[in-house]
């Protein structure tokens, strides 16, 4: 859990033991973390995870059960959302359907007895922000889904909200205007520097915007970490496995920083921290981190395999290998279309293949992943 | 697991105790103040009939000493009999009919299908003593083809079924032809591709995918036959049913006690149909959510023309009892001088309340529309947008569909024991137009309850949490956004209470005064006092204000429609 807590003494948001429950079912359990002022963060997780429950209660909209959470040193957790700084963009959006665009946008500004011309200004500024200055007179079932978002996220930053919240903004959008969209909202974000929390279940998503990525699985967070990190050294099987492609290689240690994979013995450097000679672990490296040229001596952690099947994926190879000695295990390896030509890679050939020490991950446990089932 | 220490030095946490913002409190008062009417206009008046029927006339409470004295007399508790009998045989031929023709018009290829329907809810307009007088122009001792009758009296059974058939049609029709047009086309495919044949098909398919329909359209109808009032009373002759019985024990007697009873007793077959009809509600409401393909009918000339036979005769009939009541309204003196004249319609001459009785019906109606209005849609807004508070408003969501169950009679009578009593604060209202339009507002209030949430239901229900983020107060995104996009809805309330308002006899009976005297109840004393074409006549002028009222709405949707359907969904 001190994952959650970053180093600065002072985070703009503070949420401290949070669980939340509905009825029996207890939708967070004990879930803290703070998010620096200017941050991008997402909460990242598969369906039911809590990450809604979790925006929600930052927002007042649904308040925890238990727990605290601070908002610029102040303690909100049981304010009404009313009483809250935020913005906040719905998947549905929740525009006012007979309002126009620019009623919409200014919809916050109304009511703060602001000099009508002053909202107006701030309304074209905002249209102007979000790209779309010319749709003020429509409304919004005259718009595309990505332009209602769009009017959504202006309505949001019109008073100029401490904290931004965004729960599946692109979710209802088709592939090509959710990739454009996640590099204008990532530059909106940049560009105002507000504080926003956004929610998606879509990992590339939460790899391309987010500063920092919140994992979050069955109530609880798993990990917290930047992209880089949450990629390169997941912290638990399940974030290995949600995000990007990972190897789960059943492994036995065999010596201080060392396992045994099927007879092939490999470094694993720090990673075992003190698990008992002959326990099983899981061995976890990416697809791409898999190298096979240059193998000299042990240092290389090699080990022998047959080329099971190669799949053509465009820019790559994806190979399908199994290791051979005692008990065959399945693993993934992306290869580019030179290496393939060089070495001769063909299915039914046997590779040799390095492990990177660096880049493996080593995990307790025989660990049950998608790709068992 | 270093911050397991860390943990446990830290005091127990306690539960949040969430903090109102002005909004819930505001809201949390609304629905208060719904659950305070309610209270005040349907269950203390309950309340205070319930234990009425406990007491003697010295207003001293003797258990069931009066319940004993009715199913002791025969003339009363035979009432009962009648009653399921009237309720049965009625709901049967309604259902009968009705279905046939819900058939025609979603499962047949027959031009004119919006008129078929349009003349199908023509009853809606008219009080239910509108039926029942055009049958004795028909049917009766100088009727024009008495004779079908064979020697049989209209006035009794056969006139009381014939007229509950007219009345109850539309709403029967309403229901089935919802249930029959959500049937999911791809099951007709599939037994079209199994080689089905039609009977089966309909036994298999068909009856089976509006089966909720079905039973609820069986269940409203019996409720209404068994607790109107309109049509025994005019042509129930010596035939008694329980709603007439509470009006003869009432008014005739002025025992006020045996009249609680029988209320009692017509409540329980009302209590057992509404609570049959709820369940079967929801899960009707399971079965529409699932995705379907609609139903297209193919054309298929024997079928087409028998059902377009049977869709004309039956427009006939209801254009004849309707043509009739209308003709009979300018007779000068039936049979005896058949010229036309508008002396029927001076009905200031006349025992029964004159035209002052027809303008406190427009008054009355209006009022109701209006404030009813307002209230049931901004309880159904606060019941169904408010923030915690689950156990009020699901108490609350409760007491508004309960006037559904209580016959309007029932409520009428209720309405003066607790609104007449002396020691009631509220006891200036008895005799005014105010105590009219409560009463009605409450007898009506469950249908139009129930459209407002459903319009409210389609809502977006982020629109308050927007609101509250960006500052706004609730009230002002009610009455910017909501008020808007649910207008037709609210525009549909208004029109039934109105129509719901001009056309009611049963819960108003008890209730006027000589000052407010309306229309449907000046109707019934002039067919009481034998000026049945005076009573005719005024029955048109109900149907005349509210086909006015229907219409204008009509082009009040239509031009609504048309000015935002820039922003309605395409
Ligand atoms: N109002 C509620 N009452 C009961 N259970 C709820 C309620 N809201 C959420 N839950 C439950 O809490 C869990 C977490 O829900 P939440 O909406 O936070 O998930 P999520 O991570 O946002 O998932 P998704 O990606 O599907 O939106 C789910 O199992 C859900 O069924
Ligand atoms: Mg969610």
């Amino acid at each position: 859990m001190s994952e959650g807590s970053s180093n600065d003494p002072h985070p703009y948001l503070r949420i401290r033991d949070v669980t939340k429950k509905f009825g029996d079912f207890t939708a967070l359990r004990n879930v803290s973390l703070d998010v620096n002022e200017g941050e991008f963060v997402c909460f990242l997780g598969p369906s039911g995870c809590g990450k809604t429950t979790l925006l929600r209660a930052i927002a007042g909209l649904d308040i925890q059960t238990v727990g605290s959470i601070e908002q610029a040193g102040v303690d909100i957790s049981a304010l009404p959302p009313s009483e809250r700084d935020f913005g906040i963009v719905f998947q549905s959006y929740a525009l006012f359907p007979n309002l126009t665009i620019k009623r919409n946008v200014g919809y916050g500004l109304e009511n703060r007895k602001t000099p009508k011309a002053e909202i107006e200004a701030r309304v074209a500024e905002l249209l102007e922000l979000v790209g779309m200055p010319e749709q003020g007179d429509k409304y919004p079932a005259q718009l595309s889904g990505g332009q209602q978002q769009r009017v959504a996220l202006a309505r949001a930053l019109a008073t100029s909200p401490g904290l931004l919240l965004l729960d599946e903004p692109l979710s209802a959008l088709d592939a090509k205007v959710r990739v454009h969209l996640r590099h204008e909202i990532k530059h909106l974000q940049h560009k105002l520097g507000v504080t926003t929390i956004m929610v998606t279940h879509d990992q590339e998503e939460a790899l391309t915007m987010a500063d920092r990525i919140v994992v979050m699985n069955e109530g609880g967070i798993d990990q917290v970490g930047t992209p880089l990190e949450i990629y390169r050294r997941p912290a638990s099987p399940f974030v290995a496995d949600f995000v990007g492609t990972m190897n789960f290689i059943p492994a036995t240690v065999s010596g201080p920083d060392r396992v045994s994979i099927g007879g092939n013995e490999i470094n694993v450097g720090e990673g075992l921290n003190g698990v008992g000679v002959g326990s099983p672990v899981t061995v976890c490296i990416r697809p791409e981190d898999v190298t096979t040229r240059d193998i000299v001596g042990s240092s290389a952690n090699s080990i022998e395999t047959t080329v099971d099947n190669l799949e053509f994926l465009g820019s790559f190879y994806r190979a399908q290998l199994l290791t051979t000695g005692n008990g065959k295990a399945k693993l993934l390896a992306d290869f580019s279309i030179n290496l393939i030509r060089d070495i001769g890679v063909e299915e039914g050939k046997t590779l040799s293949i390095s492990l990177p020490e660096s880049r493996l991950r080593v995990f307790e446990g025989s660990a049950k992943t998608e790709a068992d089932i | 697991m270093s911050n397991a220490a860390a943990l446990a030095a830290q005091p127990a946490a306690s539960g949040i105790k969430p903090k109102l913002s002005q909004d819930d409190r505001i809201m949390r008062g609304f629905i208060l103040m719904v659950g305070v009417w309610m209270t005040v206009t349907v269950l203390l008046p309950l309340y205070a009939m319930l234990s009425k029927s406990f007491e003697n006339h010295d207003g001293v409470f003797t258990g069931i000493a009066n319940y004993i004295e009715y199913f002791s007399t025969p003339a009363l508790f035979y009432s009962i009999e009648n009653s399921l009998f009237i309720a049965i045989v009625s709901t049967f031929f309604t259902i009968t009919l009705a279905f046939i023709f819900a058939y025609g018009l979603t499962r047949s290829c027959i031009p004119g299908k919006a008129v078929f329907k349009s003349i199908a809810l023509i009853p809606i307009l008219a009080p239910s003593l509108l039926p029942a007088i055009s049958f004795v122009y028909f049917f009766g001792k100088q009727g024009i083809i008495n004779e079908v009758l064979m020697g049989n009296e209209i006035y009794g059974p056969i006139g009381i079924v014939m007229g509950e058939v007219f009345y109850t049609f539309p709403h029967a029709l309403m229901i089935l032809i919802t249930a029959l047009s959500t049937a999911d086309g791809r099951l007709y495919e599939a037994a079209i591709s199994l080689r089905a044949s039609p009977m089966k098909t309909f036994f298999t398919v068909t009856l089976p995918g509006i089966k909720y329909g079905l039973i609820s359209a069986i269940f409203v109808v019996f409720t209404l036959v068994i607790t109107d009032f309109g049509i025994p009373k005019v042509i129930g002759g010596q035939y008694n049913v329980l709603a007439t019985d509470i009006y003869k024990q009432v008014i005739g007697q002025q025992n006020f006690q045996m009249g609680a009873v029988v209320s009692v007793v017509l409540l329980f077959p009302a209590i057992i149909a509404f609570v049959v009809d709820r369940i079967v509600q929801r899960k009707q409401v399971a079965l529409l959510t699932a995705r379907a393909v609609p139903y297209e009918p193919k054309p298929l000339l024997s079928f087409d023309g028998i059902m377009f036979a049977y869709c004309c005769l039956i427009g006939f009939l209801i254009i004849a009892v309707l043509a009739m009541a209308c003709y009979a309204s300018f007779i000068t003196f039936w049979p005896y001088n058949m010229t036309l004249s508008l002396k029927n319609y001076n009905f200031d001459v006349m025992d029964g309340g004159g035209w002052e009785s027809f303008f406190n019906s427009i008054r009355m109606a209006s009022y109701t529309a209006v404030i009813g209005t307002i209230i049931i849609f901004t309880g159904a807004y606060m019941v169904e947008k408010a923030k915690g508070f689950g156990a009020v408003r699901g108490t609350i969501q409760f007491l508004c569909i309960l006037p559904m169950a209580v016959p309007g009679m029932v409520l009428g009578l209720a309405y003066i024991f607790f609104f007449n009593h002396p020691d009631n604060p509220l006891n200036f209202i008895y005799g005014t137009m105010a105590i009219l339009v409560i009463c009605t507002v409450s007898h009506f209030y469950t249908v139009s309850h129930l459209t407002a949430m459903t319009a409210l239901k389609q809502m977006d229900p982020e629109f308050e949490a927007v609101s509250a983020s960006l500052k706004v107060p609730f009230f002002k995104t009610f009455i910017r956004v909501t008020v808007p996009v649910c207008m037709p809805a609210i525009l549909d309330i208004s029109i039934y209470l109105f129509v719901n308002a001009m056309t009611t006899v049963s819960a108003v009976i008890f209730l006027y005064s000589t000052e407010t005297n309306l229309a449907s109840v000046a109707a019934l004393n002039m067919d009481d006092a034998g000026d049945v074409a005076p009573a005719a006549a005024m029955c048109m002028m109900i149907v005349y204000a509210s086909a006015t009222v229907r219409i204008g709405h009509a082009l009040l949707t239509r031009g609504l429609a048309q000015r935002t359907q820039r922003w309605r969904k395409r």
